[in-house]
């Protein structure tokens, strides 16, 4: 792995090798497909991690998800909107906490679609928080996973990046922005 | 309600649609009086811009009363407001830097993929300008829903009539802008190509900042007239060459500073616009950029550029080696409204600049499509289309 004149994530690498060790360094990894997101938030460290540590939180900004449900602290139970107007659902741990840091988690053996990854929360100045999340998941392969594709309604990565969005005008601005005109068109557009 | 709705291009309609209504706490539902069509929206008209869907609801230069509130709007029933085209949060890092038309947060999260694509960085949000800022319902409608109405809107005093005040959406703000942008010296001479109201308001506020003298740029007799009526010298392109004009009425220095009010449809027939124009009828370019090219060339050494003109895309023989060997500066970007319209609010009760002049034609909200139409068609005679909702006769020109 040489990267020695290289500062660039090693989520953004063109080399399978370098992604590959990323995706060892992760505390248990659950698939091989690797990307990162990030995003900085007007908001400090703690706020947010207090925030994103509250997992039933999350579907206020995570757009395809419907329920998280948690059964203690380092367990999860997600329920995430699938076609035809039905959902799976998958448990999930956390493997890494780091207070006001970092969260790591992994899906439990047996979930549709492995999967497992970081969140992190790093000091960014004036400009608040630089939050990073890094993500590992198994492409499903054959029918089945055309149709859990299409679960996750679009590309995981640019889903992540939609909710980390999301995610930064619920913390400025309190509010998820949308251009819908009547309530309709608003359900319309989550549906 | 009534609605001005887009269905093509040159194609504008008055539809029948359902009312908005208050999604956010810190939306706000405003009765729209009056609303104005603008040299952007006849980008949208001419099909220019990418990313509009049948039936969007256009306009971004509106006003009107309060009618509903969310519970985080600090507007109140019944307040008369002018709502800023650019939709800004007022708490990202941008709007703490009063960049307000590069807010992060107007735009919706789903909206923002087609400008990372094209352009690198998301767009912030604006009313009833395309997917592409965001796919807002604009203005040209009897009722609009506002966001973040706590942030944008601003109270119209007492005693002011909508004509006076109506022009701080946009057109006011971005004249001052593309002032303020030319970094402008006391003594410069500034030229604006274009005597659009954007030039115009750009005339105003050059000679406001400090400007000894400004050359105004245009075809159209009736708009070149309003320019030296606010003592601005003048070139009409279409008799005098503009670069030997300019090289000779500045003793062969060349303007200090030059601002383009004209855009992405720049008109002449010049051999560069020409060629820019079959190609984008061949969709093999987007952009007419004449104006910021011969600008470019124009401007002195060392001197200043500023574009408040829109562009869209990628464009051609762009003069690049002259920018660099001369060492211009530009700047440009949609305009922070947010930012200037206390004081241009201010200037304006205090007689500083004048706003009504512009006004050619006032007409009711029916008539939408024939005022585009006009609009287009004849831009020496319609300086400047007001829509009011509810006005009864039908396009009344200004005396
Ligand atoms: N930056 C912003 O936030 C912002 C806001 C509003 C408008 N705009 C843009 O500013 C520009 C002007 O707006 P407007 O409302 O005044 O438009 P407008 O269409 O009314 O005026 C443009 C003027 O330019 C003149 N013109 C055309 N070709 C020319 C040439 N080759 N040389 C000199 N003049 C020429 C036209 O005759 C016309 O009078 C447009 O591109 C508009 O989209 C930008
Ligand atoms: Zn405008
Ligand atoms: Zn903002």
């Amino acid at each position: 792995m040489a990267r020695r004149n290289d500062d660039a994530p090693p989520t953004t690498s063109k080399s399978q090798e370098t992604r590959d060790s990323a995706v060892q360094a992760l505390p248990e990894t659950r698939g091989d497909t690797l990307f990162g997101r990030t995003v900085t938030i007007n908001r400090s460290r703690a706020e947010l991690y207090e925030y994103w540590r509250d997992f039933a939180r999350l579907p206020t900004f995570m757009e395809n998800v419907v329920r998280v449900d948690v059964p203690s602290r380092e367990l999860s139970h997600w329920v995430v909107k699938a076609p035809g107007g039905k959902t799976v659902e998958w448990d999930a741990r956390i493997t890494e906490e780091k207070d006001g840091e970092l969260i790591a988690w992994a899906s439990s053996g047996d979930a549709d679609v492995p999967n497992g990854g970081r969140i992190e929360f790093q000091d960014a100045g004036t400009r608040g928080t630089i939050v990073t999340a890094t993500i590992v998941y198994d492409p499903p392969a054959g029918v089945l996973g055309k149709l859990i594709a299409k679960m996750f309604q679009r590309e995981p990565a640019i889903q992540a990046r939609r909710d980390l969005r999301r995610f930064k005008q619920l913390m400025e601005t309190g509010e998820v922005a949308t251009s819908s005109r009547t309530r309709a068109q608003l359900e319309e557009e989550k549906a | 309600m009534r609605a001005l709705t887009w269905h093509g291009k040159h194609d504008v309609r008055v539809d029948t649609v359902d009312d908005p209504e208050i999604l956010n706490p810190r939306d706000a539902i405003i009765k729209i009086t009056s609303t104005a069509i603008c040299g952007s929206d006849l980008h949208l008209y001419d099909g220019f811009i990418p990313t509009m869907k049948a039936g969007d609801i256009l306009g971004h230069e509106f006003m009107g009363e309060v009618v509903e509130t969310g519970p985080g709007s600090t507007l109140v029933k019944g307040q008369r407001v002018v709502v800023p085209f650019t939709i800004a949060c007022g708490s990202c890092y941008h709007c703490g830097k009063h960049q307000y038309s590069a807010c992060d947060n107007g735009n919706p999260a789903d909206n923002q993929d087609i400008g990372m694509e094209l352009y690198g960085q998301p767009m912030s949000g604006l009313f009833g300008y395309s997917h592409l800022t965001g796919g807002y319902a604009g203005g040209q409608a009897e009722y609009v829903r506002v966001p973040f109405s706590d942030v944008g809107p601003i109270v119209v005093p007492e005693g002011l009539d909508d004509d006076d005040v109506l022009f701080l959406s946009d057109i006011l703000p971005t004249g001052w802008q593309a002032a303020e942008n030319a970094d402008i010296e006391p003594g410069d001479t500034v030229a604006v190509w274009g005597c659009g109201p954007v030039g115009l308001f750009a005339v105003q506020s050059a000679f406001l900042m400090g400007a000894a003298r400004v050359i105004a740029i245009d075809h159209f007799p009736r708009r070149l007239e309003l320019a030296r009526k606010f003592g601005a010298q003048t070139i009409n392109f279409e008799e005098s060459k503009t670069y030997e004009a300019l090289m000779e009425m500045t003793g062969g220095i060349g303007p200090d500073a030059v601002i383009d009010a004209v855009g992405l449809e720049a008109h002449g027939f010049f051999v560069d616009n020409v060629i820019d124009q079959v190609k984008a009828s061949l969709f093999l370019g987007t952009d007419r950029i004449h104006s910021i090219r011969q600008a470019i060339v124009a401007c002195r050494k060392g001197g200043r550029v500023s574009m408040p003109a829109v562009y869209g895309g990628i464009v051609d023989k762009f003069p690049l080696g002259a920018f660099m060997e001369k060492g211009l500066t530009l700047k440009t970007g949609q305009t922070s409204v947010q930012h200037y319209m206390p004081a241009l609010l201010n200037a304006i009760v205090e007689g500083k600049i004048d706003t009504t002049f512009l006004i050619s034609h006032r007409m009711s909200l029916e008539d939408a499509p024939k005022g585009y139409k006009m609009f287009h068609d004849n831009q020496n005679e319609v300086t400047k289309v007001v829509l009011k909702p509810g006005f009864t006769e039908t396009a009344v020109a200004a005396e």
